[in-house]
């Protein structure tokens, strides 16, 4: 069995080279997915995602915080059954204070310069994703999953 | 990681990386010739610019916003100056910043004025010169100074004339760069440029010079002294002098137009000599690169200096359908926005007044048949005189205000590129006027409800006795301030239906006080005029004053054509009354085509128009419901209501208070509902439109550029503004 280091590296290695996430969200039992750019923090227990609060992603998770997002590097070939990686992160999130915001939006701005000015919009809301698991899934059919304690 | 290259390591395989009016400087220079000395910010300095600050993603997300087929110029340069704005506001990367500091330092003395020009790869190739649709800066000093312009220039890549020009330019936003030639000024004492093939007579050569600097010359501001030389032999042909009164000269910040010394005045700035000298240059230049040249020299003493030398190509002629022409020629100077201002408001806009008020004069039911078809077309021939002042003389002056705001966005590099339109909305515009008197109104009726209960019964029966005096004297004076089309067209009662909904509207909701916005207005325009001192200082402020006259221009002129039109549709609708049985079964179309119809049916009494068949919208087996659309923010806020989608003026009458104002394009007479309104939302793009301009008046959100947007949204439908955005949620 790997260790849980080993299994972070390989997330961590993940989410540097992927800049997109498909958030998982339901309205009243309808599931609802989303393409999110994202960035996690550095002990991986915390996602971000920024959006509009007029989109129906935010309605979701303003009416139940629980979540799934999924990060992956298929490339769209065959070789992805083998090679490629799926990481499937399940918590809740909550929009971020405008004073807490500060403390991460850093982060995610390193990651997504070009995304500056939409989440300096007033109407933009700064997620933050607390991670409870995390189900990494590679050649083909093996997964692990990574608990993370609150 | 050669971010800068100087002049003596130039070669043809940087070509890509220094563009062609870098290269061909630094291959004039190998030659022999004479050239002031330079580096080259290449383009890899661009690239890592726009790579590590993400711009180069923002200006794809900007740019794909909308197809190019879409947008108005006015888009065009509203998306271009959003992009300067970010070239200006993104902080370079410090290890670039130290590099460039470096380079410049190495190079230069603290003291040397240089000039930061654009030479973009491929913008110099034979085919395809594109002279003037990138900046440069003439007599900067110090690395702050040169790293600022560096900036500009690169911005000017995305201008809005290189935008126009994208194709001929293969603009593309992963791979176009832009490289700067930072050059030491030669403050010569006269300057000019050499074609060496006349662009109109391919057996001569033509020579143009200025005293001073030949940036006066470039800029059209100074005329030149024009000599016409046989190509082949050099010999004199021709020369035609020019009235010499000022040169351009360096200034502490910039340049500026001085007076010409009265001894020089009635001489020319090249002697016989000079004129052998400039010409052998250009030839020499024309045979180095095997074709033929225009050649920008400037003479320091008796040493001639090479500016720049690019292939003679023919851009600019133009089919007569391509109109961008008629755009570029919208960006006026200082000195010709403020003529274009004197005629506009002593002579123009006095006119119009007086011809409207003429035209009200003649007693449309006493005239004939005949007489009123004759009325109807002298009607149309006036407004149409007009429209056509409105395109060559009002829509340039108010792109005016496109001026201050670029040198508003140098000077003080704001967040929010439209910060400056803030500092012209202090002004009366005559649409705000009336909606303050309509407010005045419905404060009235707000003060005794009811007694205005059947406000429309006493007014249509002509009940004084019920009605308030102060009430009825303003509800007079209002129609008799304002009798534009919009209201004036629905003749058949005193006071048209469309009015008395807006105020009973008004009437309830509390009163909507103007926001007040002086205080930080008057400290934007103190810390705007803080960026200035000396004459720089007047200088703004002049050009403050001149932004807001055109600003305020935007809105008046329209209500003044208006008047116009309005006694055009006055007249239409008197001979469509006499012609009613006729009319009965004619869906009437828009207002030129009516009165060609209508004048026939005056002329001949037998004649009935025919309608058009309707096409009937097949059924779809799908249903397509937008959910976002997506368009230009142009005014800050979020809010939420019920669409009213206005497409006639019928609608106008229905509108609700709190309701999202939806249309096609915001027309001046339009903007008395804008107070009822939550936001505003039009199909029609750009931040100096009617509807941009007084929803930012209101502080109201406003999104506008949404295509389609009238058949996306019905009216009734639940909708989010999101103005800071630009996002238009449905549902």
């Amino acid at each position: 069995m790997e260790d849980s280091e080993k299994i972070k590296a390989h997330l961590r290695q993940l989410f540097d080279i992927q800049k997109l996430a498909v958030l998982a969200t339901h309205q009243t039992g309808q599931p609802y997915a989303s393409l999110v750019a994202f960035a996690a923090s550095q002990d991986l227990k915390h996602l971000f995602f920024a959006t509009p609060r007029t989109t129906r992603k935010f309605a979701n998770v303003t009416a139940d915080a629980r979540v799934a997002l999924l990060v992956d590097s298929r490339s769209n070939r065959e070789v992805d059954f083998h090679e490629a990686m799926a990481a499937t992160a399940t918590g809740e999130v909550r929009e971020l204070t405008t004073v807490e915001r500060r403390a991460h939006t850093a982060l995610y701005l390193k990651r997504h310069p070009h995304l500056e000015e939409f989440v300096a919009s007033p109407s933009c809301a700064f997620m933050q994703v607390a991670v409870h698991c995390y189900y990494l899934v590679r050649q083909f059919q093996k997964v692990v999953e990574l608990h993370i304690q609150p | 990681m050669n971010w800068i290259v100087t002049l003596d390591n130039i070669d043809s395989a940087k070509l890509p990386l220094v563009g062609g009016k870098a290269y061909a400087l630094a291959y004039l220079a190998r030659n022999g010739f004479k050239v002031p000395p330079l580096v080259s910010v290449t383009t890899r300095a661009y690239h890592h610019f726009v790579s590590e600050t993400g711009l180069r993603e923002t200006i794809a997300l900007e740019l794909n916003r909308k197809s190019f087929a879409d947008m108005r110029w006015e888009e065009i340069w509203d998306a271009a100056l959003r992009i300067r704005n970010l070239f200006l506001t993104k902080a370079i990367p410090p290890d670039l910043q130290a590099a460039l500091s470096e380079g410049f330092s190495q190079n230069f003395d603290r003291q040397d004025a240089v000039v930061v020009r654009s030479s973009a790869p491929g913008e110099d190739a034979a085919g395809s010169s594109f002279a003037g649709l990138h900046e440069s800066y003439v007599n900067l000093k110090g690395a702050k100074a040169v790293l600022h312009h560096i900036r500009l220039v690169w911005a000017s890549l995305w201008s809005d004339a290189a935008l126009l020009y994208r194709q001929e330019l293969g603009l593309d936003i992963e791979t176009s760069a832009m490289a700067v030639i930072i050059q030491k000024i030669v403050a010569g004492r006269c300057s000019g440029v050499a074609f060496t093939q006349s662009p109109t007579d391919d057996t001569q050569a033509v020579i143009e010079a200025v005293y001073g600097l030949n940036q006066g010359l470039v800029d059209g501001d100074i005329a030149p002294d024009r000599w016409t030389l046989n190509r082949r032999t050099g010999q004199l042909l021709a020369h035609s002098a020019a009235k010499r009164d000022a040169y351009m000269a360096p200034d502490s910040d910039g340049i500026k137009q001085r007076p010409l010394a009265s001894a020089l005045i009635d001489q020319a700035p090249l002697k016989a000599n000079d004129i052998k000298l400039v010409f052998d240059t250009a030839q020499a230049s024309e045979q180095l690169f095997d074709s033929p040249q225009d050649v920008e020299w400037t003479f320091e003493g008796d040493m001639l200096y090479v500016l720049q030398s690019r292939p003679i190509t023919t851009l600019h002629k133009q089919n007569e359908k391509d109109s961008r022409s008629w755009y570029l020629s919208l960006s006026r100077s200082f000195e010709n926005l403020k003529s274009l201002r004197q005629q506009i408001e002593s002579k123009l806009i006095p006119e119009m007044i007086a011809v409207a008020a003429l035209l009200a004069e003649t007693q449309l039911s006493d005239l004939a048949n005949a007489e009123l078809a004759k009325e109807i077309e002298h009607r149309q021939s006036v407004f149409k005189k007009w429209v056509d002042v409105y395109w060559a003389e009002f829509i340039p002056f108010a792109h005016g205000v496109r001026l201050f705001g670029q040198i508003y966005n140098d000077a003080v590099c704001p967040t929010d590129p439209y910060e400056f339109m803030d500092l012209l909305g202090a002004t009366q515009m005559l649409s705000l006027e009336r909606n303050q008197l309509l407010e005045e109104l419905a404060d009235i009726i707000r003060q005794n409800p009811a007694a205005f209960a059947n406000l429309e019964t006493d007014l249509a029966n002509d009940n004084r006795s019920n009605l308030d005096a102060s009430f009825l004297a303003k509800l007079h004076d209002f129609t008799a301030r304002f009798s534009e089309q919009t209201f004036a067209t629905d003749q058949k009662k005193p006071f048209p239906a469309i009015l008395i909904n807006v105020i009973k509207e008004m009437a309830t909701r509390p009163p909507a006080a103007m926001p007040d916005h002086a205080n930080t207005v008057e400290q934007k325009i103190q810390h705007f005029f803080s960026k200035f001192s000396g004459p720089k200082l007047q200088e703004a402020k002049e050009m403050l004053d001149l932004a807001r006259a055109s600003y305020q221009l935007r809105d008046d002129d329209n209500i003044y054509l208006d008047r116009i039109e309005a006694c055009l549709q006055a007249a239409l609708d008197e001979g469509s009354t006499r012609l009613k049985n006729r009319l009965q079964k004619w869906a009437i179309p828009e207002l030129h085509e009516a009165a060609k119809e209508v004048v026939r049916m005056l002329r001949d009494p037998h004649y009935v128009p025919r309608n058009q068949p309707r096409t009937q919208n097949k059924q779809a087996s799908y249903r397509l419901q937008a959910r976002q659309l997506i368009g230009q923010p142009a005014g800050p806020g979020l809010a939420k209501g019920s669409a009213r989608v206005v497409v006639s003026k019928d609608d106008l009458a229905e509108f609700k208070n709190g309701e999202v104002l939806i249309c096609d394009a915001v027309d001046p007479n339009m903007t008395f509902v804008v107070p009822l309104a939550s936001a505003v939302v039009e199909r029609r793009g750009g931040m100096l439109i009617h509807g941009a301009i007084i929803a930012r008046e209101y502080g109201l959100p406003c999104v506008t550029g949404v295509p389609d947007v009238t058949r996306a949204i019905r009216s009734g439908d639940p909708v989010t503004v999101d103005g800071y955005l630009g996002i238009v949620t449905i549902g």
